[in-house]
């Protein structure tokens, strides 16, 4: 692999005496006025909503009057909630079933369009496409386009024999949670292509060749060599996808509020019910740190295992 | 007077950046390896294209019905163009969904936070690749750690801070926020691109006896200027498409922008049982950024990977 500079990228040349204090006190003095703007905005919008999301979870707030203490009484409701439990599950299967729809098939079509034909890169252009449209903009084509009877996909169901196109495919308890996963990986594989592009274009050629010598097959280079060398791109990519999926909201809002029944109602959407629709935005701060654990959890996994603090990987991909 | 300004970071350090156009050395396909059959490739190229169909499909089917009238949507083949196609959908969509509200909170949110994010990560970052302190060194590990917060996850507050700042249901407080929560990612790529920059330019600079003003004006806006065309397509993206966030912080028509007038309009009993009108009203938010992207594909790719693509 070719040396990449690491994140904070002047640790390899020398460190520059610091010419008294005059000018280390100056230096603080310009990160202050340069930094403390964005620090400001980050610490209201982000730093301090974080630690309320928390604080709140321990009071019983209604909008409307005063926030009152609760003491643990939230917590120890989500711990016997079945209806947040049940929210858990559908967020984990969710979680799961997008993990299985969309690393898998990203990997693949990230390999292949990696490739030097030309024809390929014009494909991956294309493949871009749904990461440019709103979610709530795909939701609805998305809507219409399975609507039962009168949608494209009924239409093509009826006009070429192929029954099994023509279903309820958001409206029945069964198929919900599934045509939420494929609408969620039509608009989020071609971000892991990309990925996976990324990382196998900076695969040095002189593994393959060095397979090749090796007498090595098609395949055992695969496993061999892309596979080990994708480690980064998958671990990536996975994180994403269960970060994502963990904390989703968008599309099921828009498609079908959670419905039917409780069959997509996962956590995001059960703290949104609770907080802005029942106006319990106490017990709706549980159900939102939860959520916030949840990704932080796996993302610091992400950092744990790949060092992305350190910023070890290749940048060759990129820029 | 100042040193020369090279137009790349990297220049003198051996590695290419984005530009001259960066012809990439061919990437090493497996197909060097010996073995690779006819049918293998076949295959390939089958899922490939398979892809392609399912990742087009669904617009194309969006596209056909927007020139359809609310009598052939129900008649005509839904998949070929048959019968005659008519603009009234986009008629009665201008006439009937406010559009122009709409367009114009979208374009004011998505400039606002393309500018807030862009100047003060640009800033922030300057001074944390400088690494003058430890305080921007703090700075920079404290704004990684937001990469990491989930925005659902503290909408409750957010609710409840934007109320209490009277900036509930003001364009201006929207912006605020999206703009927030784009920063952390905005200050990475940021960060990424411009510690390639060759220290003893800014030492020159300095025994030039430029300022700091100067050395910021006149070598590392110049300088950013391609990662900040990336910033402004990851901030913009976000801004243009959120939905969350409009969702959550406004509630009046005045400043209900693109994604949430395009939700309201779909669920409206009136307008929404008209499926080419909506099919109308979703292409249309959709024409912009496909104008943009075929004009600045690279840039687009890599504020779309935004942190992921290292």
């Amino acid at each position: 692999m070719a040396t990449a500079p690491t994140l904070l990228g002047h640790n390899q040349l020398v460190r520059p005496r610091q010419p008294g204090s005059t000018a280390r006190r100056r230096n603080l003095l310009f990160d202050v006025a340069g930094i403390s703007p964005t620090l400001a905005l980050y610490g209201a919008f982000l730093v301090v909503p974080t630690l309320f999301a928390v604080f709140l979870s321990f009071t019983n707030w209604d909008v409307i009057g005063p926030i009152k203490w609760a003491g643990f009484g939230n917590w120890s409701r989500f711990f016997s909630d079945p209806v947040a439990h049940h929210s858990l599950l559908v967020t984990f299967e969710l979680a799961g079933l997008s993990w299985l729809a969309q690393t898998p098939l990203a990997m693949v079509l990230g390999i292949w369009v990696a490739g030097t034909q030309r024809y390929r890169a014009v494909y991956a252009a294309i493949y871009l496409v749904p990461l440019l449209l709103s979610t709530a903009g795909l939701s609805i084509m998305w809507e219409d386009l399975l609507f039962p009877q009168y949608g494209g996909l009924a239409w093509l169901g009826a006009h070429l024999h192929m029954a099994f196109l023509d279903h309820n495919w958001l409206g029945s308890q069964d198929l919900a949670l599934f045509t939420i996963v494929v609408i969620i990986a039509w608009q989020f594989v071609p971000f892991h292509t990309l990925i996976f592009q990324a990382g196998r274009r900076a695969v040095p050629a002189t593994l393959y060749d060095a397979a090749t010598v090796d007498g090595a097959t098609v395949r055992q280079a695969f496993w061999h060599v892309t596979l080990p060398q994708l480690r980064y791109s998958i671990v990536t990519s996975s994180t994403l996808v269960l970060v994502g999926s963990l904390t989703y909201f968008d599309i099921i809002y828009i498609l079908t509020l959670g419905g039917p029944g409780d069959t997509t109602r996962v956590l995001a959407m059960d703290m949104y019910n609770t907080g802005f629709t029942e106006t319990e935005f106490g017990y709706a701060s549980v159900l939102a740190t939860v959520l916030g654990l949840l990704g932080i959890a796996v993302a610091a996994a992400l950092v744990r295992w790949t060092g992305f603090g350190s910023m070890e990987g290749g940048q060759e991909g990129i820029w | 007077m100042v040193a020369t300004v090279p137009r790349r970071p990297t220049e003198g350090l051996g590695r290419p950046a984005t530009a001259p156009r960066r012809r990439r050395a061919p990437a090493p396909t497996l197909s060097g390896v010996r073995g690779r059959s006819k049918a293998f490739r076949f295959a390939s190229f089958l899922l490939g294209t398979l892809w392609l169909v399912v990742v087009l499909g669904p617009i194309y089917y969006m596209v056909l019905t927007s020139f359809r009238d609310s009598t052939q949507y129900l008649t005509a083949n839904a998949w070929l163009p048959t019968g005659s196609l008519t603009l009234s959908s986009y008629t009665a969509m201008f006439h009937g969904s406010g559009i122009g509200t709409l367009l114009r909170n979208s374009a004011e949110l998505a400039a606002g936070t393309i500018a807030l994010v862009a100047a003060l990560s640009l800033l922030a970052a300057y001074r944390i690749v400088r690494r003058g302190s430890r305080f921007s060194a703090v700075s920079f590990r404290v704004l990684l750690f937001g990469i990491a917060v989930p925005i659902q996850a503290i909408v409750i507050p957010l609710y409840f801070i934007t109320t209490k700042l009277h900036i509930y249901d003001r364009m201006y407080g929207l912006v605020l926020v999206t703009a927030t929560s784009l920063i952390p990612v905005a200050v990475l790529l940021m960060v990424n691109y411009l510690r390639l920059v060759p220290r003893e330019l800014y030492d020159a600079m300095a025994v030039d006896g430029a300022n700091q003003r100067t050395v910021f004006l006149s070598l590392v806006v110049p300088m950013a200027r391609p990662v900040l065309a990336v910033v402004s397509i990851y901030a913009g993206l976000g801004a243009w498409n959120n939905f969350l966030l409009p969702l959550i912080l406004t509630q009046s028509n005045n400043d209900m922008v693109l994604p949430l007038g395009l939700y309201r309009f779909a669920t409206n009993s009136q307008y929404g049982i008209n499926v080419p009108v909506v099919m109308a009203f979703v292409f249309f938010t959709m024409v912009p950024i496909l104008v943009l992207y075929i004009g600045l594909r690279r840039q687009f790719v890599k504020g779309i990977g935004g942190f992921a693509l290292r």
